[in-house]
């Protein structure tokens, strides 16, 4: 069944290489140099999906990155298939598996295509409109649509391949290599301009490279002889680096551009392993020309979309580049001189072409004149009306036009044919420059937006700026890079050129048929499935912006981004609209230009690397005891040690209870530290805490609460004086890199006449936190040389110390309410002293706790952690910490903002501690607070902030805000659960040790 | 992706910024003296022009430092960059 449809030897195909590949599960052969679509046409195989919406058979359309239909799932490696992949892009290597992936069940049988039946039903907007009511039907639908939708599988393991990024600076990045972009690169490089030439191609030369025409001739040689030679000048070139197989994804401001450059996507299967697959390259250019060149329109009439009807220059492509025959007997469908090309190569090797159908009266150009000499039939001033064949094309419909193109007459003669090759003429690739952010002008001639104005140092040459014929683009592509790069290369001077020049224009955007419009299928988006039909309903229905009736019909919105839907949308919609479509506008193209990988934007940073991971100097030793880890910011902090098979609830009763009944240990090191000296830092301390700093004797330590300007709590810690200029402040551990920014901005912008330098040594110091009844006995093991004694040594200060002769820092200050120290030492020795302590402490039971219990027992003790307790709408007075503003001083941070109006309200939500009626119930964190619970909706009072079951007071304990709550003490409240209601009462904040008895036991 | 020229570094890549909203708001020296209204014009009221427009910004990823910028918000334009203190350029 399968036929041979390789012609004679083409250059560019090594046909003694043969390769094998897998479609569709079945075995076929292509050769070296083939796409996966060529290598499918070679073998005959046009169906390669199913539409989207109706499910329509859909053959492969285009070759390049353009194609809407073809479409496939590449491989079945769970951890490297990939979805949505164009066959026109996929380079064939041995090995390569494939498979159609908008259908389902198969390509050939698929149940989604009971919609093309329905399809009346299924105008635009179908989806929206039935499927969102009811709401809860939603699941039901999914399902159904999900499948049947085909919109690729993701693969379902981590992605094996690797991938990478890399950064790139040059003088001068040309984009694109065709034609003008070679003279370009070429003008730059020879002018000693560092310049990168990039293509996503495999090859240099874009569609010259095979146009062998007599009537394209540059001195005297067919236009692609003489850019071979071009070619190879440029590859001797030094300043210039040639990059192909790499697509420009997207064109940023300040010309920051992103480029995919595939390594290995072309390679056999087993030449593909531990190589970089596919890298990202950042490139940075000082000037930028593209050169990306234009793409062919299909033409819109009725049934325009079945396997076998392609874009006339993608089927010259495929003869003149691949020698694959799109088909035996061709028909070519045209409103321009370019079907005439496809045309002469298709009678050159051999191809039956049936005839051109031209929708203008007639024209004598010289390409037109050639192919009339070699006997080819034109019906002019002419239209397809209709195609037939379901799963391939196999016959056309053609009738003469009137004479203002709107109806169709005369007798209508069919045409048998097994390929169609359509032209709407031309749309220069704009993309990057409107990316950009260029603006566009459109050229009322021939229907194409062009560049206009950009702010950047930029210009776009070739048929991308609107040039189509041979001897403009030479001309205009070397006098507009000389001018761009302010030089003077005159290499391109009497060249003697030959081009056919097209004479006579006409378009029509949408093709008149001898049925009605509603009876008649003329499709605009193949990705999406919308006529233009559906554009008439969105106007109808009242949509007049482009970008209203694109989303609204879906048109140009598929992963294609409507390259070939784009400018026939707009033609109807201004033709129905009666306004002119240069008034209309365009839409908005976005980046990436064609899809990304995953892995080729996440680079290497993929698992460990996805995120810095800071460990403190003790971790280790963490690791060695079996400790559970939690993320805190960055950090990984010991969350609690179980032992044996303890849970983390049984781990933390104990850790809580030991720490209170003898020692315990705790890894403080994350904790933010900031260092800061200066004759005004004790000044400065005043105008960023709340409370007074002034006075605070040197060796003290004070606890601290700043706030932003607005009143609300945004940080805190304990603020130790080291000297008279020399302070030690700490911050929350995730609030570290915040508090230190924002007191670097207060200080260069508002204060810089303060004498304060700040410098963080968060990761200079390990801090060791040895708490419980205990701990005194502990560190004079530790340190014998130091007094200890409550005199000496009491709660709230600080003392230099050596241990084993190493400097360090101990401060006497308690997060858990317990007499405790803390040992701040330089982080290389942190691991050894906390050992040390470990080993003096054996004999107290010292019990090594993590963040959980840190938690649990602050939360015993009433204090808050900021950022837990607080978010960012809680002021000192709501948290019930008047104490901590100082009335003193004149001005502080935030201080203006606590008698705002809003702030002074009695009923805002403040701080409370809550205990449940059963004491063993323990309340979630999160959970609603209501006062009653009848009346729908209910009232919400506020929320749980932490919650914990104590085992130091043998019952559940929680902190909340409530409104008002401060007014509400002993009063019954409400927590809301799924299943249950649980009754609490509001308390003190402080549940234990009210006295601060522990502090000095 | 903005190429800024740090007063202080030069030309560096926009990922080594952070922005800091608008430029020449003065924290003013006497909050106290100030009703409500004049806290909160100090407080939450910010342009947000489609133009030219002044701004803060800190090179976070390099010296640190705090600058100003004088940038066209309709096309990214950086029309210059000052130190703190330094008079914003008039034209
Ligand atoms: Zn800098």
């Amino acid at each position: 069944m399968t036929k041979n449809l390789r012609a004679t030897n083409s250059k560019f195909i090594d046909q003694t290489s043969r390769i094998s590949f897998k479609f569709d599960g079945k075995k076929l052969y292509g050769f070296k140099g083939d796409t996966l679509a060529s290598a499918l046409l070679a073998n005959d195989i046009h169906l390669v999906g199913r539409s989207f919406k109706y499910h329509r058979p859909r053959g492969i359309m285009a070759c390049g990155s353009e194609e809407p239909n073809a479409i496939v799932q590449v491989g079945n490696d769970a951890s490297m298939t990939e979805p949505n992949t164009r066959a026109t892009e996929i380079e064939l290597y041995e090995g390569l598996e494939a498979s159609s992936q908008n259908c389902w069940p198969s390509v050939n049988f698929d149940v989604g295509a009971v919609n093309n039946f329905f399809s009346p039903l299924i105008p635009a907007a179908f989806y929206y409109k039935t499927f969102m009511w009811p709401a809860n039907f939603w699941k039901l639908y999914e399902y159904f649509i999900r499948k049947s939708a085909g919109l690729g599988k993701s693969p379902t393991e981590p992605d094996k391949d690797i991938y990478d990024h890399r950064y790139l600076h040059c003088d001068v990045l040309v984009v694109g290599g065709g034609i003008s972009g070679i003279i370009a690169a070429k003008i730059a490089a020879k002018n000693n301009l560092n310049t990168v030439l990039i293509d996503d191609k495999n090859i240099l030369g874009g569609t010259t490279l095979y146009q062998e025409n007599e009537c394209f001739k540059i001195n005297n040689s067919y236009s692609n002889e003489w850019l071979k030679k071009e070619i190879e000048t440029l590859k001797s070139l030094e300043n210039l680096t040639i990059k192909t197989r790499t697509s420009l994804a997207a064109y940023h401001s300040y010309n920051y551009l992103l480029a995919r450059e595939n390594l290995t996507d072309h390679l056999d299967i087993n030449e593909k392993k531990d190589k970089i697959r596919q890298r990202l390259w950042k490139i940075r250019a000082k000037k930028v020309i593209i050169a990306t060149g234009a793409m062919e329109r299909p033409l819109v009439f009725n049934n325009n979309d079945r396997p076998g009807i392609m874009l006339s220059s993608s089927i010259k492509k495929y003869i003149d580049y691949y020698g694959v025959k799109c088909g035996q007997r061709i028909s070519l469908f045209t409103n321009n001189d370019t079907a005439y090309e496809t045309a002469i190569s298709l009678n050159n090797s051999g191809v039956i072409v049936n005839s051109v159908v031209d929708i203008r009266d007639k024209t004598n150009s010289l390409i037109v004149k050639q192919a009339e000499k070699l006997g080819i039939k034109i019906h002019w001033k002419s239209s397809v009306v209709n195609t037939n064949g379901y799963k391939k094309i196999n016959s056309i419909e053609v009738m003469k036009l009137s004479d203002d193109g709107t109806t169709v007459i005369e007798k209508k003669i069919k045409e048998e044919c097994d390929c169609l090759g359509i032209s709407g003429g031309w749309t220069p690739r704009v993309h990057l420059f409107t990316q950009s952010g260029g603006k566009l002008k459109f050229r009322d001639e021939d229907n194409v937006f062009l560049p206009d104005k950009s702010g950047l140092d930029q210009i776009s040459i070739g048929s991308c700026n609107g040039d189509f014929e041979l001897d403009q683009v030479i001309k205009n592509s070397v006098s507009s890079t000389n001018k761009f790069l302010k030089v003077n290369n005159n290499d391109y001077e009497n060249l003697e050129i030959i081009t056919s020049k097209e004479i006579d224009k006409k378009n029509i955007w949408l093709l008149p048929s001898d049925k009605p419009l509603g009876k008649t299928k003329p499709f605009l988006d193949f990705q999406n499935d919308s006529t233009a039909n559906d554009i008439k309903l969105a106007l109808r229905e009242g949509f007049k912006s482009i970008e209203h009736v694109k989303r609204y019909t879906t048109t140009g919105m598929a992963t294609d981004q409507g390259k070939l839907s784009n400018m026939h949308s707009l033609g109807i919609i201004a033709e129905t609209a009666g306004v002119k479509m240069g008034e209309l506008g365009t839409t908005t193209f976005r980046p990436p230009y064609t899809p990304l990988t995953f892995g080729a934007i996440v680079g290497r940073n993929v698992g460990e690397f996805f995120d810095i991971t800071r460990r403190t100097p003790i971790h280790d030793w963490h690791v060695e005891n079996k400790a559970e880890f939690e993320n805190v910011g960055q950090w990984k902090r010991a969350w609690y040690y179980p032992i044996d098979n303890e849970n983390m609830h049984e781990a933390v009763q104990r850790e809580s209870k030991a720490a209170r009944d003898s020692a315990g240990i705790l890894d403080a090191s994350t904790l933010g530290k900031i260092d800061i000296q200066g004759s005004d830092a004790s000044e400065f301390l005043n105008r960023v805490y709340t409370n007074a700093w002034s006075k605070l004797e040197i060796g003290k330590c004070r606890y601290g609460l700043m706030l932003n300007e607005d009143g609300m709590v945004y940080d805190d810690g304990v603020t130790t004086r080291l000297s008279e200029n020399h302070y030690l402040m700490t911050t929350t551990t995730g609030g570290a890199a915040n508090v230190l920014s924002k007191l670097e901005d207060y200080l260069q912008t508002e204060w810089p006449e303060l004498d304060v330098y700040l410098t963080s040594v968060t990761d200079h110091y390990g801090t060791i936190s040895v708490c419980g009844p205990n701990s005194k006995k502990i560190l004079s093991k530790v340190i014998p040389d130091l007094d200890l004694s409550d005199k000496e040594f009491p709660h709230m200060s600080f003392k230099n110390a050596l241990i084993d002769n190493i400097k360090c820092r101990v401060m006497r200050i308690s997060f858990t309410g317990e007499h405790s120290y803390e040992i701040n030492i330089q982080s290389s020795y942190a691991k050894s002293v906390w050992e040390k302590c470990y080993q003096a402490g054996k004999e107290f039971n010292i019990t090594p706790y993590g963040t959980e219990t840190m938690h649990l027992l602050r939360a015993e003790k009433g204090f808050i952690i900021a950022g837990q307790d607080t978010d960012g709408t809680m002021t000192p007075v709501d948290l019930q910490m008047d104490w901590i503003i100082s009335k003193k001083k004149y001005d502080f941070i935030g201080k203006r903002s606590l008698y705002r109006s809003d702030t002074i309200r009695e009923d805002r939500k403040q701080l409370v501690g809550l205990l449940t009626d059963d004491p063993k119930e323990v309340l979630e964190e999160g959970a609603q607070i209501v006062a009653e619970t009848n009346n729908q909706p209910i009232k919400m009072l506020g929320h749980v902030t932490s919650s914990y079951f104590s085992p130091n007071l043998n019952k559940s304990i929680a902190l909340a805000i409530v409104k008002n709550g401060k007014k509400m003490k002993g009063q019954k409240l409400f927590v809301p659960m799924e299943n249950k209601t649980i009754n609490v009462t509001i308390t003190d904040t402080v549940f234990l040790d009210k006295e601060n008895k522990r502090l000095n036991a | 992706m903005f190429l800024i020229n740090c007063p202080y570094c030069g030309e560096r890549d926009q990922s080594e910024f952070s922005a800091g909203g608008e430029a020449h708001i003065v924290r003013p020296k006497q909050p106290t003296e100030l009703s409500d209204d004049q806290w909160a014009e100090f407080l939450f009221m910010r342009k947000n022009i489609k133009g030219v427009q002044f701004e803060r910004w800190n090179h976070a990823h390099g010296c640190r430092k705090w600058f100003n910028m004088v940038r066209d918000t309709s096309n990214d334009k950086i029309h210059a960059v000052y130190k703190m203190g330094e008079k914003p350029p008039t034209k």
